[in-house]
């Protein structure tokens, strides 16, 4: 069974619909996952039924119990978040700022403050309209995502992809180059990035291949709206040459790509021209490539 | 008067809108444009000025004392992100993991892990005609982006008056480093596309936004492609949408370029100057 | 001589765990004594933060030379370990631990 996490460095480039073309072409071969829990979108163009939902919790923060809380202000004096105003003459923890370090719970005289646990969101496993598993999650509000839920999600769909006897799970990963983005590529067979020819996309490219580097992960590109700027795109693939990334694809500049979104289809269910031809070779080419590394 | 520019969905157009608003603003009036997404600055990119001051920003972190530690292993307990951890003879500190909370270090009986300065990344402050922009980047490797924003807004407030008009450019998303740009904000605009995708993100933005007690608007871009869904969402919501700006490929092949926008396409610049006077009637 | 594996199971036929820091189960063989010591590592999946850095130590206590695991311990997992001198190979992730153990004695891992 091979993982197959689709990233991007920059937001925006179109990595989501090119992961749920490929979880649509992929079928029965393969379990999905949408790790990208800050702006889960992937579900919008799978349509999971949510049938199993899991609570998830992750990280404390501080509780004040009124009744035994003395109003001393130590806890307030300690803490360097500046989480605990007075409000109506109470001490009392500003969730949104607390940083569940604990201090305050250490050094409360009267033992009044707790850490509980916090239930951050919810993941799920559910059926998509291809009649593929697929993994995903919901982060609430302010939440932090410590790579923590992305790597649930990973896993119980690796578990769930090895129990089904399935060849692939294909991963839609976090943008950015931060935790969430290392927590998607751990483990991961290959990696396909998907990138656009603009001054800062080409800038995310970079870095974001610094990480997979580091991960010594086999990599391909996919560079979305090759057209809006030929020489950016030229410099690319350069830059692909040189670091030995494979090229998989140039997607031209297509309004399709959205509306296909709208009408929550994925590009290959919508499209019937050059765009719906170069994802289905692109999945072809991940496949190929994919089982070759070693 | 400080103006944050979110969005839920990265991709939006949040920088764009960043970058061409300050400098379409500056040329009536001094404005201060931050680039908070201190993990990736990009609206430097649109912004030439020149290098007015560069200053290293630290972060606090314990440090070990050998000499003085009695190796009672109360540091690894008081710790909860695992960053401090007694290795047998050793105690080991993780500055990554850190959070600066201060607690192993002044609970230690013997006074033996006191805070010191470590670096965390850059500020750079540029000058240019009007405008003034400010950036700051995390290093490598560094995971905590919060302290550095707020230092960023911090240095921002100290160095300019309280009347200037500032822009802050929040990191996409709705967790801890949006709060920590957003929270001291007067007003937060929401930068959105009329998708699905799009509508999912806002509604979270939203949610986020409402939890901070914040007045906020929203801005529309590439309006035409999609769907009537987000106009629709806000109309029921009641949230103003102070500017629709058209779905155009030119304007894609200009911000591709690093180009400012306004100057070249006259249906960016008439939403701009929408967005202008929403600001200024908020203003009084 | 003791020898650690990261593990999915508490014997030979065990699977090994790719991971490090997330690890299952860590087993710990005496070469000497012939004898297997584990320890249920799942409670880390509670960790939000600093995995590696907590089962590196929880290794540590355990006392082996050696460690074989799959892809090899993060950055502050590997300074942990570094400091405490553990030798550490890696590459296989992908079999049991009987067939580790074989690899490693057939000096077909890479020493990380």
């Amino acid at each position: 069974m091979k993982e197959i996490v689709i990233i991007s460095g920059k937001g925006g480039t179109g990595k989501t619909s090119v992961t749920a073309s490929f979880g649509f072409l992929g079928g029965q071969d393969v379990v999905v996952a949408d790790c990208d829990v800050d702006a889960a979108d992937m579900h919008l163009l799978m349509k999971p039924d949510f049938a199993q939902s899991e609570d998830f919790y992750s990280g404390v923060l501080a509780e004040i119990n009124p009744e035994k809380c003395i109003q001393c202000g130590l806890c307030a004096e300690k803490c360097r978040f500046d989480a605990i105003p007075v409000i109506n003459k109470q001490h009392v923890v500003k969730k949104l700022d607390c940083e569940g370090c604990g201090y305050c719970a250490k050094i409360c005289p009267v033992e009044a403050i707790t850490m509980p646990e916090q239930n951050v969101g919810d993941w799920y496993i559910s059926t998509t309209k291809v009649d593929n598993t697929m993994v995903h999650a919901k982060l609430g509000i302010g939440a932090e995502n410590s790579g923590k839920l992305v790597a649930k999600v990973k896993n119980e769909a690796k578990a769930i992809a090895e129990k089904q006897q399935k060849k692939f799970t294909v991963i839609d990963g976090s943008p950015g180059v931060g935790c969430p983005v290392v927590s998607s590529l751990s483990g991961a067979d290959f990696t396909v990035i998907v990138t656009e020819p603009s001054v800062s996309g080409f800038h995310d490219l970079k870095r974001v291949y610094e990480l997979v580097k580091k991960f010594k992960i086999s990599a391909g590109c996919i560079i979305n709206k090759y057209d809006i700027n030929q020489e950016i795109t030229d410099k690319i693939m350069n830059f692909l040459r040189d670091e030995k990334i494979e090229h998989i694809a140039s997607l031209p500049y297509d309004e399709n790509f959205t509306r296909a979104m709208t009408l929550g289809k994925t590009i290959v269910e919508f499209d019937k021209g050059d765009l719906k031809e170069k994802m289905v070779n692109s999945w072809t080419k991940v496949k190929q490539l994919v089982n070759h590394e070693k | 008067m400080r103006i944050a520019i979110a969005s839920g969905k990265g991709g939006t157009g949040k920088t764009t809108l960043s970058a061409n608003l300050a400098a379409f603003l500056s040329k009536t009036e001094p404005v201060v444009l931050a680039d908070l997404d201190v993990e990736e600055p990009n609206s430097g990119l649109f912004i030439k000025g020149k290098l007015e001051n560069e200053e290293v920003k630290y972060k606090m972190i314990p440090e070990w004392n050998e000499e003085t530690c009695t190796l009672c292993g109360e540091c690894q307990k008081n710790c909860n992100f695992n960053a401090v951890i007694q290795l047998g003879p050793q105690i080991l500190v993780f500055p990554e993991l850190c959070h600066s909370c201060y607690a192993c270090s002044e609970l230690c009986p013997t006074d033996s892990l006191p805070m010191v300065s470590q670096r965390m990344g850059e500020l750079k402050h540029y000058s240019g005609n009007n405008i003034a922009f400010i950036e700051s980047h995390l290093d490598v490797g560094q995971e905590q982006a919060v302290p550095l924003i707020g230092q960023t807004i911090q240095y921002i407030e100290e160095k300019f008056d309280d009347k200037a008009l500032k822009i802050y450019d929040s990191p996409p998303g709705t967790s801890c480093p949006v709060i920590e740009a957003t929270k001291d904000a007067d007003f937060i605009i929401l930068v959105t596309e009329p998708t699905p995708f799009g509508l999912h993100d806002l509604k979270i933005a939203v949610e986020t936004v409402k939890e901070l007690h914040k007045s906020f608007a929203v801005v529309i871009n590439r309006y035409g492609l999609g769907d009537e869904k987000v106009l629709d969402y806000c109309n029921e919501n009641d949230i103003p949408i102070i500017a629709k700006i058209p779905n155009l490929r030119q304007i894609a092949e200009i911000y591709s370029r690093g180009e400012l926008i306004f100057e070249q396409v006259p249906e960016f610049r008439d939403e701009l100057l929408k967005i202008s006077d929403y600001i200024k009637k908020e203003m009084d | 001589m003791k020898i650690a594996f990261t593990a999915k199971g508490t014997n030979w036929d065990s699977s090994m765990d790719p991971r490090f820091g997330r690890t299952e189960y860590i087993l710990v063989y005496d070469v000497e004594k012939d004898e297997f010591e584990s320890f249920d590592n799942r409670d880390i999946e509670n960790e939000a933060h600093g995995a590696g850095p907590k089962t590196s130590q929880k290794l540590f206590e355990l006392g082996p030379e050696v460690l074989i695991t799959g892809n090899g311990p993060g950055g502050n997992a590997a300074t942990v370990l570094g400091k405490a001198g553990i030798e550490i190979y890696i590459g296989a992730g992908n079999s049991t631990v009987k067939q580790a153990y074989e690899a490693y004695k057939n000096n077909q891992l890479t020493k990380f």
